[in-house]
């Protein structure tokens, strides 16, 4: 495997007047109780991962649990207090000024919240912005930002102003230029919470429809638990600081590492999150005239196994049966298992 | 006793009120005190005491302290006088070439960089009023007075009346639309047609200098305390008295430093203008969300270009408020200049004030108000101005202002030829009307006002007498009578029970200073007529301002009203009361009420307007009248913001009742006026302006510490 593209190494966020100090003197064994009684928050504690090319990493987490902090740590809009940060092998925190303005100018996009768009700019003028600030001629960049305006299907309101489009109009502005410098990295901070769950639901698809074309490296933050499962190759869940478990979807409904994931878990429905892979048993023994595809999500297929009476052959891309899966463990999966069934 | 556990605030203020009258009444007023009239100031007397701080001796009655405080501070505005004087001719002397003389010569630093930047003012007034009125110092000063005697040629003609309104339209209609370049050629022909251009071209170069130079200095130095809190907290108590001062005691210490002329109203002007822009700017800054100011870093923006592309820009709409102020403030400061030589329109009203001639002051004044209106839409304009990336323009669609002016510049020429042809024997009309020879609407406004006089003189002079005898009288002994340390006592109570101990030494010492200047007798008198146009402000305000409130259109038409009265220089107030009522305080109060009225109505009006929707809703919902809506839920919730507006009314009597010294009163403001005519004037005009600063800053502190909780007490920041 390559060269991750984000790599962090106990990384943490302490804010305080002393917080170097008390670091130092703690061991990298941070207490958020007696921090706090010294004056001190933790923001983030000891984060350690990777994010490869090419992959969606979710920070998931409730408010004040440090998942934008992190984000703010690794785009170096705040500073951490301690660990290391690598971002394509650099060292993040070595970086003197210029050498950050110019990564940020060319492999870093940011989408925030409340779409921190310019108001005195329209959307071409916003999604031309940062090309504008790398010195980039008006006309070219103007053209550039018409291509973004088209990819985010603002076409025919380049003209407006911030202030005269929707919440998810504003975000898809705010995501245009983002990814107008073309970036390898895009941060994308809670970018869906504060619209329509309607709305919300459309620019998941159309965000995973974009994803699906440009292939970057994300870092998602969000609150919200479904949206997680939707959309995340791997998942991380904070919790005041700590991340307390980062794996992919599917092991993080199956197995929760810890009560606090658990919680989480309890009500999502597994039919939509879990793969057929993800249950399947690597016996091929009985086996019905049926077959699925391994990368199938239960929900799709469980009605057309359940009408079987033998085990169903699941097969990988090749058409190679693999192992096979019979209805009473799909029963089980989506009935089973759950605290108030117990 | 159950009423006191319940309401223990109250308790509180009675005890204050309490402890207030037992002083006053403990303390006798003492036989030999009678209140000093202006002229018997300087009478040496045997009965007086002194005392002698930093070499300088301070003369006084003497009083028990109960009674009045000894004038600690009476050595302040002496040592500030020959202090200034010493920087001014004695510290610090550099070699100095001489051009004139060629040889060097010993001048004071001060001096010497004072007489720089006049020359500086004086060079870009001049050459702003040459290209439109035309004359020769620009170009003298590029070459020499020889040269020009020898090239009669080169003198600037100035530029003809109807090129310059033509162009103002021009300009507006590029910047904004029609509507404004109809409002902006409508201006400069009643500029030019009531015979106000060349005053009016005056006063215009003077506020082309200082309004950008404002500008800019008052951003800069925004930026600068928004970069670093140090800064900011050494400008903040600056910046507070700047907002408070009568713009009239920082003449006196101008007119020390950069002697009489354009120049100094000039530099004057920067010094009153700044102030608000600075606090504007950095009240704007602070409000840019962080997760702009993030995407801006995310974008890759230097500090340069995160300040300039997106701070500034995101934080227009409060900038842009502070280019307002700016221009308004150097309007208003138009007039006041004039009294240290400031040529112009300014010049011509306190002309016409000097008359008593209404009309004449009115024209001029309505020339003051248009011309700084339009400044301003236009610099607004200017600042919305959006750029078109898509339209593919042809050269002529580019450059047809540009052609189009080139077009106005010839006829404008034409026709000024012309007009020596057609107006052989008289003044060319199409070059320029001259000053006074225009129409004029004057004698109407005169024979108006007569009119009103004669036909209502008995009344008039009824009320006058009722009011002067029965209420204003009575009122102004009544604060005269007040013991120094009852005030005192009364003051800081009041601020502790409001906004805590810190609120309460901040008082306190802004009512020492007072206390100890010699001039506790005159800060009364103004506080009772302050008190007493507050207070009329305030009823007839919240009375307005409620009522129109109940109907969008005549809300939005008030404020309007608001913004015409507010420009408008407020001198002009000063000459129909006085023809009316005289030379006594009802003029002097009736200006002030007129004046602080405005604010009063603006706030209440905004105030109520600030009631979120939703709760209107509620409201309704619950079953309320409009009468128990607005006592119930709109009067308690606009309440802050209309405090902040009592604020607003404090400032603007405070303003007008010192400008009302040029009427005749016997308070701080007699004595700021005579400052001015006085040699040694400097230090004293300083000191009183602090000291009327300081009582606006009093009421500012509790005014705003009641504000604060009270917000904090309903939710809403």
């Amino acid at each position: 495997m390559s060269e991750p593209v984000i790599k962090c190494e106990n990384v943490y966020k302490i804010f305080g007047a002393n917080a170097q100090k008390m670091l130092q003197d703690s061991n990298g064994n941070v207490d958020a109780k007696t921090f706090q009684e010294n004056g001190c928050i933790v923001g983030v504690n000891n984060a350690s991962f990777e994010v490869s090319k090419g992959e969606m990493l979710v920070v998931m987490g409730l408010s004040g649990s440090g998942k934008s902090t992190l984000l703010r740590c690794i785009s170096r809009l705040t500073d951490a207090t301690g660990g290391k940060i690598f971002i394509e092998g650099q060292d993040l925190l070595q970086l003197n000024n210029k050498d950050l303005i110019d990564l940020r100018r060319n492999k870093m996009g940011m989408v925030f919240q409340s779409f921190a768009l310019l108001p005195h700019k329209t959307v071409v003028e916003n999604i031309a912005f940062p090309l504008q600030i790398k010195g980039i001629k008006t006309e070219d960049s103007i053209n550039k930002a018409m291509d973004m305006v088209k990819l985010v299907g603002l076409d025919g309101r380049e003209n407006y102003f911030p202030r005269e489009l929707s919440g998810g109009q504003q975000q898809r502005v705010g995501i245009a230029r983002s990814l107008a410098v073309e970036p390898d990295i895009w941060f994308l901070d809670e970018p869906f919470s504060a619209l329509d769950p309607l709305i919300r639901k459309e620019m998941q698809d159309e965000f995973l429809r974009l994803q699906d074309k440009l292939q970057k490296t994300i870092m998602f933050i969000t609150h919200d638990f479904d949206e997680a499962l939707k959309l995340a190759d791997r998942i991380a869940i904070m919790k005041d600081g700590i991340i307390e478990q980062l794996d992919t979807p599917a092991n993080i409904v199956l197995n929760p590492a810890t009560e606090y994931v658990r919680k989480f878990t309890e009500e999502v429905p597994r039919e939509k999150v879990l793969l057929i892979e993800d249950v399947m048993e690597v016996s091929k023994d009985n086996l019905g005239d049926l077959k699925v595809s391994k990368d199938e999500i239960i929900e799709n297929v469980a009605e057309k196994i359940l009408t079987q009476e033998k085990p169903v052959a699941v097969v990988n891309e090749n058409n190679e049966i693999i192992g096979s899966i019979n209805p009473a463990k799909i029963i089980n999966t989506v009935f089973g298992g759950r605290k108030n069934n117990n | 006793m159950e009423f006191f556990k319940k309401y223990p605030k109250t308790f509180q203020w009675l005890f204050l009120l309490v402890v207030f009258f037992a002083l006053c009444f403990a303390i006798e007023v003492p036989e030999t005190y009678k209140f000093i009239r202006g002229q018997a100031e300087f009478v040496k007397d045997p009965n007086q005491s002194s005392y002698v701080f930093l070499g300088k001796e301070v003369r006084y009655y003497a009083f028990d302290v109960f009674w009045r405080l000894p004038p600690l501070l009476g050595w302040l505005p002496i040592w500030i006088n020959d202090s200034l004087f010493f920087l001014m001719n004695e510290w610090m002397p550099i070699e100095v070439w001489n051009e004139d003389t060629q040889e060097f010569k010993s001048r004071p630093i001060v001096l010497q960089i004072s007489r720089n930047l006049t020359a500086f003012m004086t060079f870009l007034i001049e050459l702003i009023r040459e290209i439109l009125l035309g004359g020769l110092e620009t170009i003298v000063a590029f070459t020499s007075w020889d040269w020009i005697d020898k090239n009669p040629w080169a003198e600037l003609p100035g530029l003809p009346w109807t090129i310059v309104a033509a162009g103002a339209a021009l300009l507006s209609y590029k910047l904004s639309g029609k509507g404004l370049a109809l409002f902006a050629g409508l201006t400069m022909v009643y500029i030019s047609v009531f015979g106000q251009w060349k005053p009016s071209m005056q006063t215009l170069s003077f506020i082309l200098v200082a309004a950008p130079l404002s500008f800019i200095f008052g951003l800069g130095l925004g930026i600068a305390a928004f970069r670093s809190k140090r800064v900011e907290k050494a400008l903040y108590p600056i910046l507070l008295v700047m907002q408070t001062m009568p713009q009239y005691a920082v003449l006196v210490p101008a007119l020390v430093l950069f002697g009489v002329g354009d120049h100094a109203a000039v530099i004057i002007t920067m010094v009153v203008a700044i102030p608000p822009m600075i606090l504007l700017t950095l009240l704007g800054l602070r409000a840019v969300p962080p997760e702009v100011i993030e995407a801006g870093r995310m974008s890759g923006c230097t500090n340069f270009q995160l300040m300039f592309k997106v701070l500034i820009p995101t934080a227009r709409r409060d900038i842009l408020i502070g280019v307002n102020q700016v221009i308004m403030v150097c309007f208003s400061m138009a007039v006041i200049s004039a009294f240290i030589g400031a040529k112009g329109l300014g010049f011509n009203l306190l002309l016409a004030l000097n008359q008593l001639n209404i009309g004449l002051a009115l024209e001029a004044g309505l020339c003051i108000s248009l011309i700084a209106i339009l400044l301003d839409k236009m610099s607004l304009a200017w600042a919305n101005k959006q750029t078109d990336y898509f339209g593919n323009l042809t050269f002529y669609q580019r450059n047809k202002n540009l052609l189009f002016f080139g077009v106005i510049f010839f006829i404008g020429i034409v026709l000024a030829y012309m007009g020596t042809y057609l107006f052989k024997d008289t003044f060319n009309y199409l070059f320029e009307i001259p000053h006074n020879k225009g129409i004029s609407t004057a004698d109407f406004w005169n024979k108006g006002v007569d009119w009103i006089f004669d036909t209502f003189f008995v009344y008039i002079k009824a009320f006058n007498t009722w009011l002067i005898q029965e209420v204003l009288q009575p009122m102004r002994a009544l604060y005269l009578r007040m013991p120094a340390i009852a005030t005192i006592v009364l003051v800081v109570g009041a601020g502790y029970l409001i906004g805590g101990l810190r609120s309460a030494l901040v008082v306190c010492a802004l009512t020492l200073f007072i206390a100890f200047s010699p001039w506790w007798d005159r800060a009364l008198v103004t506080a009772y007529m302050a008190t007493f146009g507050v207070i009329v402000s305030c009823i007839i305000g919240f009375t307005v301002g409620t009522l129109c409130f109940q109907n969008k259109h005549s809300a939005n038409f008030m404020l309007g009203v608001c913004d015409i009265f507010q420009t408008f220089p407020s001198f002009v107030y000063l000459i129909p009361v006085m023809m009316l009522f005289g030379i006594t305080d009802t003029s002097v109060l009736i200006a002030v009420i007129v004046y602080a009225t405005i604010p009063a109505t603006r706030y209440t009006i905004e105030g109520l307007r600030s009631v979120p929707a939703g709760l209107h809703d509620a409201a309704t919902m619950s079953g309320v009248n409009k009468f128990q809506r607005l006592t119930k839920i709109e009067f308690p919730l606009a309440f802050p913001h209309m405090m902040l507006g009592i604020n607003q009314t404090i400032v603007f009597a405070l303003f007008m009742v010192i400008i009302g010294a040029f009427i005749g009163t016997e308070d701080l403001g007699q004595y700021i006026l005579k400052a001015l005519s006085d040699k040694k004037g400097a230090g004293i005009g300083l000191t009183l302006g602090i000291c009327v600063a300081f009582i606006a800053l009093i009421f500012d502190n509790l005014i705003r510490a009641y504000v604060q909780k009270r917000k904090k007490h309903l939710g809403i920041d």
